[in-house]
């Protein structure tokens, strides 16, 4: 569904994003993990079409946000971190306006309106204005602008921001119930507001993915090893040599813009330390060794950061909501 | 043109629903309706073709300023709440988002320039007007309208905030009253172009004295194509930063 090539982002000097590669499969839920300013947001904004990159590709549904952002507006859904509302329109009239702006036919609008409104539990809103509506309920008809026309990818920035335990949980819920229906990609500053929605996790610091995978892996990787290798060589040979040695976990390239022709850089997950085994395979298989480097602190410092400003969790089968219309 | 005409029924609507639409709108009438009655119509004795000349006179006034007023919130308000990224992020083309946007603000205007037609409609009571006269006295407004509102879209789309986009709008307008001044003051062929880009005398003062050259409605029109071209660009470069 997406695939995302050396994407890079500059305003003035300042890197928002640099040389992100991932891939995201159809049907996945995925959470996009970082502190505020790691490029979130920056690169929500890019695969939205709202904002153009610096350098490097990115495909949803093989079509170029770039070359044709036109066609894959018509495939999205896009929440921005500050949900884009009109006051003055009454929640009903919104999603019409939000719907037809995207394609659906004015006889069909209606339709989608209501399947929205149902999707996130928005129907006694209806006619209510959306400037008298509380913060819990203002995120859920900016999410149901994002899905109204019913796009194959949602991005939703932040769709927690600001709310209380109660709203999370419920937002959370919400977002669940999307699973098959859409692809999804949420962004968050707290792992747990989106560990248990998501089937995998980004995870990117100071502009770069620093981890991938679900949140069981990210977890067990903390524990391991990670090193950072620079060869001469060719990548092939490599990966061929190094994948094999035992305690060895995954082999993948890492930084291939700040290779030197000839060079690659690998980062080796493995059980242990193994720096000394990976140096004598190289060498045995007559590669030049540049540089080697354990690399485990990064992700785990990270970790433990966004852990620990995990907000409370509240209990899913509280029945209060205050999410209600103020 | 769908998404066009979407942007422009909202936008419309919006006009209606806020405080600001109907405080411009009563404003514009009550200062026009003082206007006429005190130095349109006066003491004594006129011909009914001086009256709806001075009134054309002073309701274009009225019009370039409601224009500015009217112009300033079409894209700075979007940016300043987030809203503009729900056109952005949509399968709406950038030229489709300023053009439903100019055509809302255009109708906003029309309605409120149309509403003060009851005025020379008035002159029939002691005297008579010409239709003809009055036809292009109101075009005239509606072209000038038009323009001094493009630039305002383009003001708009060039700030970040309201007040800043009515400041740019208001310098744009002006600067283009003053190229008259400036035609004066100057030599060829300097003069010739000042003059040809003046806003108002020589394109407007036709049209009060009810002629219609096709000269007129040609700048104008070339006046709003531009203005709504370069704030097409202008919210084209927005992807870039």
């Amino acid at each position: 569904m997406i695939q995302v090539r050396g994407l890079t982002k500059y305003y003035g000097d300042h890197a928002a994003i640099r040389d992100l590669n991932f891939d995201i499969a159809s049907g996945e839920v995925i959470g996009f993990l970082g502190r505020n300013g790691a490029g979130k947001t920056t690169t929500l904004k890019v695969l939205g079409c709202v904002l153009l990159p610096t350098s490097g590709t990115a495909t949803v549904d093989g079509v170029d946000v770039v070359a044709n952002a036109h066609a894959v507006r018509a495939k999205i859904g896009f929440l921005p971190d500050t949900p884009p509302l009109y006051n003055e329109m009454s929640v009903g009239d919104f999603l019409r306006f939000a719907a037809e702006l995207r394609g659906v036919p004015s006889r069909q609008a209606a339709a989608k309106v209501q399947a929205a409104e149902e999707k996130m539990d928005l129907r006694e809103m209806h006619d209510v204005p959306i400037g008298s509506l509380s913060h819990g309920y203002r995120q859920r008809v900016g999410v149901a602008q994002a899905l109204v026309h019913q796009p194959a990818l949602l991005i939703l920035d932040e769709p927690t921001s600001g709310l209380d335990p109660i709203q999370i949980v419920e937002m959370r819920d919400l977002i669940r119930r999307l699973r098959g229906q859409h692809t999804v990609l949420i962004s968050s500053h707290f792992l747990a507001e989106i560990s248990q929605t998501c089937d995998r996790l980004l995870v990117i610091q100071r502009g770069e993915i620093v981890a991938q995978g679900s949140e069981d892996d990210l977890a067990e990787s903390r524990g391991k090893s990670a090193i950072e290798l620079t060869l001469r060589g060719k990548i092939e040979t490599a990966r061929a040599v190094l994948s094999v040695l035992p305690g060895v976990v995954e082999v993948n390239d890492h930084d291939p813009a700040s290779a030197l022709p000839g060079e690659v850089n690998l980062r080796i997950r493995a059980e242990t330390d193994l720096r000394a085994e990976l140096v004598r395979a190289s060498v045995a298989a007559g590669l030049d060794v540049l540089r080697i480097d354990q690399a485990a602190s990064r992700l785990e410092s990270l970790f433990i950061e966004l852990s620990r400003n995990d907000p409370p969790t509240a209990d899913p089968t509280s029945p209060a909501s205050t999410g209600d219309a103020s | 043109m769908r998404n066009t005409l979407l942007i422009a029924r909202r936008e419309l609507a919006a006009y209606f629903r806020s405080m600001s639409g109907y405080v411009i709108f009563a404003l514009v009438l009550l200062i026009d309706g003082i206007l006429f009655n005190a130095f349109a119509l006066g003491d004594g004795e006129h011909r009914s073709a001086e009256v709806v000349a001075k009134f054309l006179e002073y309701t274009s006034g009225l019009v370039m300023i409601s224009s500015v007023l009217l112009s300033m919130r079409l894209l700075a308000e979007e940016k300043q709440t987030g809203t503009i990224v729900l056109l952005t992020s949509s399968p709406v083309r950038d030229r489709e988002i300023i053009l439903g946007k100019f055509l809302s603000g255009f109708a906003f205007l029309a309605i409120i320039t149309l509403a003060t037609l009851y005025m020379p409609l008035l002159i029939m009571v002691n005297g008579k007007i010409s239709w003809g006269h009055l036809f292009a006295g109101y075009l005239g407004l509606l072209l000038l309208g038009g323009t001094t509102l493009a630039l305002g879209t383009l003001g708009s789309a060039l700030a970040r905030t309201q007040v800043l986009a009515a400041i740019i709008s208001a310098v744009l307008v002006t600067t283009l009253l003053i190229a008259w001044a400036l035609a004066h003051v100057t030599e060829r062929p300097f003069n010739e172009f000042f003059q040809a880009i003046a806003l108002y005398h020589k394109h407007f003062t036709p049209f009060m004295q009810g002629v219609i050259h096709l000269r007129d409605v040609v700048y104008y029109g070339m006046m709003i194509y531009f203005s709504l071209f370069a704030a097409t660009r202008v919210l084209e470069a927005r992807r870039w930063r």
